[in-house]
């Protein structure tokens, strides 16, 4: 074995990758190779560390060195100080990682003490582009194990006492998918795994992609063997690149060892997966329309029943899980179901990944023992709100979720507790907002998105979200009325009822939940023509304080459309019809006389 | 086509290596490597500890560098902290002093008197020693 007496790990994910972490990568090699010690040394590309805010990130072993916001030139310091002469960068390390001094373990940071990796056990260990890697963490340990001493309705059972639930949003238990689809007679049955990650914000099945792709090839494998099924699918979006590439070289070389193709590891069990790039249709996450797009057709649902389960990928029997979902199994086979169990709550077992972004102070990605609270993730894990600003809500479940308010903070994430609050689990985007962000042109964001993506199949949905949509733009403009904040309620509540597949049923969240914590933002559009959060345009105006105003004129030079007259030393006035709240003005004032209400 | 043993084999190998990754209590192997180590000849003892490091197939070792620990007159010196135990302070090492604490003070835990620096009263005993010699 080679011996290193210190690795540096560069994170590989896309977040930091488009921060140049591959060209420090790169310099970091030839600046070690410059001092002579590239045998001392390990440099290794890995996952993501999920703390993406500070990217890119660079931690040296043994230490344990947590550098964050690396830059290309900050190399060779970083080499001579740290790895020729043994010296801590302190300028570079993240300071939450020091404490006196000392370099604190990774796991006592605020960000990751309350985390609980299994999704996610590999991601930002080890390089996912060595198989070796994976293999040394227990990798297809579990493939050999249910290939070998289990058999398919012992696999089958395992899953299903683990409580393991859909990750991909609805949160149905995979085990019982799997039951059902074992349960059919057919020559072909096929499992699909479910990358079509497509909510703004959301970025966790990336992650496992891009950090342990071989978790999913094993987990599917396992799923085949359960279900009598010889043939798998990824379908992946093109927009992932990294996590495409990543799958690409993770699937050859599992072929390579045998791990993917004809007898298995000499059991005579036979399986293997292709991808299928998706082009960025949000409808195409949706199960029977990502089915549809796989055998070549449109992407676009079908009605349920029948289930996939039945009837699925060219009408044969067919399981669909989500990434994550898959990333759990192997950690499930190999601990057992009751090791699953122990972690979470009585209905939702295990642990979740989210995706926190928005007004948090800590961007990235963690993972979570289910039960947790909201206020765990966000204030603890997350850092709280940057700029010392209120928190106003939460958004769960992207475009399908809603807003979470903070009488609900306390609550504990289960699939079951989100939905009560009107939201859901979705697959784990988790958008933070404060003080500054207009429930109502949030809501509206999120109905631009849907409208936008909406396939057209259904009448619901296609014509149901444009309505709506409308009526959102016209609060937002101040040209609302009240009956329109009904028509509103009551339009949502028909398309959630009527609508074909998941996207329609859903898509009028955003809208109820804002509705049911922030009705007085919307009357406030409404009644009062006022934006509270001063977000919405045409609804600010740009006054200047006379009494506070030096007359010097600075701010008429400064507005781009000639909307400021006046004459210096005497007076100046904002036209407000040819405005268009830009805020260049108040920006400019250097004496602060112009407010934005 | 691998076997299940091959796999088996491989995870064993690997995993030496990617483990080295993780947070760990283990044993430490501190070498000065300040301009005084250096200079005294720091850096072969360093590779002489990890080349025996890796021949011995050890897992559980860390090999890290230090700055100067203030007595430059002694380098280079090598420092092995046990978990549990009291660090224990070599001095004047060349390569193959160095191969021998890995052996015995290391694997088999006999700490290698000889080489130990002693401290009396805050007076290193060694230097009078050496002015003895």
């Amino acid at each position: 074995m080679a011996f290193y007496r210190s690795q540096v790990l560069v994170c590989g994910g896309t977040g930091c990758t488009s921060s140049e972490s591959m060209v420090i990568l790169e310099n970091l090699k030839n600046e070690i190779k410059k001092h002579g010690i590239e045998n001392e040394i390990e440099v290794v590309r890995t996952g993501c560390f999920g703390l993406c805010e500070l990217g890119p990130i660079v931690i040296v072993y043994p230490e344990g060195a947590f550098y964050s916001k690396v830059k290309p030139e900050d190399l060779p310091e970083l080499v001579e100080e740290h790895l020729v002469k043994g010296r801590i960068l302190k300028r570079l390390v993240y300071h939450e990682a020091m404490e006196d001094d000392r370099i604190k373990s990774l796991n006592n940071f605020g960000f990751y003490k309350k985390q609980y990796r299994v999704a996610l056990r590999n991601c930002g260990v080890i390089d996912p582009e060595n198989i070796d890697e994976y293999i040394a963490f227990d990798g297809y340990k579990a493939l050999e194990k249910v290939l070998t001493e289990m058999t398919p309705e012992e696999v089958v059972k395992v899953v299903k006492e683990s409580g393991l639930r859909g990750r991909g949003g609805g949160g149905f238990p995979t085990g019982l998918k799997w039951e059902l689809t074992a349960k059919e007679k057919a020559d072909q049955k096929y499992i699909i795994c479910n990358a079509d990650e497509g909510d703004p914000g959301a970025f966790m099945d990336r992650s496992v992609l891009e950090g342990d792709p071989h978790s999913v090839l094993e987990a599917m494998a396992i799923g085949g063997y359960a279900i009598g099924a010889s043939k798998g699918f990824i379908y992946v979006r093109a927009e992932y690149p990294i996590a495409v590439q990543r799958l690409e070289v993770a699937i050859k070389q599992a072929r390579e060892y045998g791990l993917l193709g004809d007898d298995i590891l000499g059991t005579g069990f036979s399986f293997d997966i292709e991808l299928r790039l998706g082009s960025g249709a949000f409808v195409c996450g949706e199960e029977t329309a990502l089915m549809q797009s796989i055998e070549g057709r449109r992407g676009m649902p079908v009605p349920k029943p029948p289930f996939p389960a039945q009837s699925g990928l060219w009408k044969k029997p067919t399981v669909i899980n989500n990434v994550e979902t898959y990333a759990n199994i192997p950690a499930i086979i190999l601990n057992g179901s009751q090791w699953f169990r122990s972690i979470g709550t009585e209905k939702s077992s295990g642990t979740k990944v989210f995706a926190l972004g928005g007004k948090i102070t800590n961007t990235g990605l963690v993972e979570i023992p289910m039960g947790t609270t909201l206020r765990e993730i966000i204030f603890e894990i997350g850092g709280g709100i940057p700029k010392g600003k209120k928190f106003k809500a939460v958004q769960t479940g992207g475009p399908s979720g809603g807003c979470i308010a903070a009488q609900h903070l306390d609550t504990p994430i289960e699939y079951d507790t989100l939905i009560a609050l009107g939201s859901m689990m979705g697959s784990g985007g988790m958008i933070v907002m404060d003080e500054d962000n207009c429930m109502v042109d949030v809501a509206r964001f999120f109905l631009d998105f849907t409208r936008d993506e909406s396939c057209g199949k259904c009448t619901p949905c296609r014509i149901g979200t444009k309505r709506m949509l409308e009526i959102l733009e016209k609060i937002t403009q101040g040209k609302g009325t009240l009956e329109d904040i009904d028509k509103l309620e009551e339009l949502a509540k028909e398309i959630k009822a009527s609508a074909l597949c998941g996207l329609g049923q859903t898509a009028p969240n955003p809208v109820l939940s804002t509705l049911k914590y922030f009705r007085d933002e919307y009357i406030a559009h409404v009644v009062d023509k006022k934006c509270p959060a001063g977000v919405c345009k045409a609804l600010m105006r740009y006054t200047i304080v006379d009494n506070v105003c030096k007359k010097c004129g600075i701010c008429a030079k400064a507005c781009p459309v000639g909307a400021i007259t006046g004459k210096v030393k005497e007076h100046f006035e904002i036209n407000q019809d040819k405005c268009v709240k830009c805020g260049a003005c108040m920006e400019k004032c250097p004496f602060k006389a112009i407010i934005k209400k | 086509m691998k076997t299940i043993k091959e796999l088996e084999e491989i995870r064993k190998k690997t995993l030496d290596v990617v483990n080295q990754r993780k947070d760990r209590t283990t044993t430490r192997i501190v070498v000065g490597m300040a301009t005084c180590g250096i200079a005294a000849g720091a850096r072969p003892v360093l590779l002489a500890i990890m080349d025996e490091v890796s021949k011995l197939g050890l897992s559980d070792v860390i090999v890290a560098q230090t700055g100067c620990i203030g007595l430059c007159r002694l380098e280079p010196i090598v420092e092995v902290i046990k978990p549990g135990e009291e660090k224990v302070t070599y001095i004047k090492m060349t390569p193959e002093k160095a191969r021998r604490i890995v052996k015995e003070h290391v694997v088999e835990g006999k700490v290698v008197d000889e080489y130990v620096m002693h401290v009396v009263d805050g007076k290193v005993l060694n230097d009078y020693s050496v002015q003895n010699d």
